[in-house]
């Protein structure tokens, strides 16, 4: 299977199964329309004729010749090989962990997934530290095997129970040594109540940091809002280049959400860089469709032209030497995850569960509330053996729609949570999160082939 | 090659028969929390 296309004035054409992404010449892309394995030794006729009227009998025959070249070498038209590798997605050792440590927040922005802090449930609640313990507890029981375990502490806004953050860093600290582990806790806030003793303690503990801000100051405002309905931006901006300029700007991000009210939200990402940040993330918000603020079919076009501006921007910016991270075009084309991490996607509900405050446990964050996936309570020491199993299966040739993806060994399946929340099914592709996450593919590696023409001096 | 070039080492399938160590993190855990892109993640063999 290939995938082509043409972005940015290049020509690409991906090769599914090897990951070899090609740039080629107008001949050969159009050539590629008419010809696929079993190969000749010679261009057949119908081909030649095909293609005659704009290109030349020689030309076609030496591009046909480089075509069956590549199918040998298994760069072009390669088979799909890994099936047999999907029967190994059983159950995992589970070693990531995300603690919903207050079930409240200080904010009360409109698109949020989790209710403002209390996921649905109406009841706004606090993690206390023995829940958060017996988590850790049951995080290294279940982590046999695994040596680093990623704790995140979530919410709603985790900041407002800082002193439980605080003790189970500790006593995660305090078990490294004698399980052989190494925890990596990471926070995720909206730095309402970041101060310069949570920052250090942040810097000095958590290996990763995201800090919520949705881009300028208006779009941010007008989503991100204050109990009282005033904006936010203003509390939590000085604070957030405080604490990155302190951690030498390494391991963080800042992670906005971009609405139907701000398709144009390159500007939303160019905010945040002349802000002096450089590992920034954007995401589409993706809800339920009746919200006037949720991405639909109909912004697609725009959405689409909005990454396409994004990626030829930060080419230009690189160029500059003005580099930063745009979270979704990071893309290592060599040295990314291997074909069986790929083939399992995210790992929620396998790998990956999220502690309530009451000690249930979900498959992941965004499933919390959602009564039939409760796999068990840390509490009561029950955990469903069975749905991690369903979750553990839930590979890229157990969703339809995705073993047949030009994109399947990118994004790995998409997100559970979303295929199950709109479409009642973890194994049913949600569609427009597909259609997005295509296009931000197409851009990566298009910037990818962009870099490797001009550092290689490629000319087709 | 004239019509033709590769820019990258296509070597996803030599990735397969020593991967599945289960070293690297979990997918939507490092940044955004809300859409799932793997392919972006580093290999921690």
């Amino acid at each position: 299977m290939i995938h082509k296309y043409k972005l940015n004035g290049y020509n690409i054409v991906l090769d599914v199964n090897s990951g070899g992404v090609h740039l080629v010449d107008e001949l050969t892309y159009d050539m590629l329309d008419n010809v696929e394995p079993p190969f000749e030794d010679k261009c057949p006729e119908r081909v030649k004729e095909k293609l005659s009227r704009f290109y030349s009998p020689e030309d076609i025959e030496s591009c046909y010749q480089e075509v069956v070249e590549l199918y040998r070498n298994e760069v072009l038209f390669s088979e799909d090989t890994y099936e047999k590798f999907a029967k190994y997605s059983v159950p995992a050792p589970i070693k990531a962990m995300c603690l919903l440590v207050e079930q409240d927040c200080n904010l009360r922005c409109e698109y949020c997934f989790a209710s403002q802090g209390d996921y649905g449930t109406g009841c706004r609640m606090h993690m206390d530290f023995e829940t958060g313990k017996k988590a850790l507890d049951f995080l290294l029981e279940k982590s046999v095997g695994r040596e680093n375990l990623e704790v995140d502490f979530f919410g709603g806004e985790p900041l407002m129970n800082w002193n439980v953050v605080k003790q189970l860093v500790e006593y995660g600290r305090s078990k490294e040594k004698e399980y052989n582990k190494n925890f990596r806790f990471t926070v995720t806030t909206n730095g309402m109540l970041l101060d310069a003793d949570k920052i250090d303690f942040i810097n000095k503990e958590m290996s990763n940091v995201v800090l919520s801000v949705d881009g300028r100051k208006e779009v941010n405002d007008r989503m991100r809002k204050r109990i009282d309905g005033t904006g936010s931006y203003d509390r939590f901006m000085p604070k957030y280049k405080e604490l990155v300029e302190k951690r030498n700007h390494r391991n963080y991000y800042v992670r906005g959400t971009f609405t139907k009210y701000n398709l144009d939200f390159s500007n939303d990402v160019y905010s945040l860089f002349n802000e002096g940040f450089d590992q920034i993330s954007v995401e589409p918000c993706v809800s339920d469709p009746k919200e006037p603020y949720s991405i639909t079919q109909s912004d697609l076009p725009r959405v689409f032209s909005e990454y396409e501006k994004l990626a030829q921007m930060l080419l230009i910016n690189d160029k500059q030497g003005k580099h930063f991270n745009f979270f979704h075009f990071m893309l290592d084309l060599d040295q990314g995850p291997c074909a069986i991490k790929r083939l399992r996607g995210c790992s929620s509900g396998n790998e990956y569960v999220a502690i309530t405050p009451e000690g249930d446990i979900y498959p992941c964050h965004q499933f919390v509330g959602v009564e039939d996936m409760k796999m068990g309570n840390i509490n009561e020491g029950t955990f469903n053996e069975e749905l991690k199993k369903e979750f553990a299966g839930a590979h890229i040739y157990s969703k339809e729609d995705c073993k047949k993806c030009w994109a399947r060994f990118y994004c790995s399946g998409g997100c559970n949570a979303n295929n199950f929340i709109y479409n009642g099914d973890i194994h049913q592709a949600h569609k427009i999160s597909c259609e997005i996450e295509k296009k931000r593919l197409e851009c990566a590696i298009m910037m990818k082939a962009a870099k490797a023409a001009e550092e290689q001096g490629i000319e087709l | 090659m004239k019509h033709i070039k590769t820019i990258n080492a296509a070597n996803l399938k030599k990735t397969a028969e020593k991967g599945g160590c289960g070293k690297c993190q979990a997918s939507c855990q490092s940044a955004c929390k809300t859409s799932c892109t793997v392919a972006n993640q580093k290999c921690e063999k």
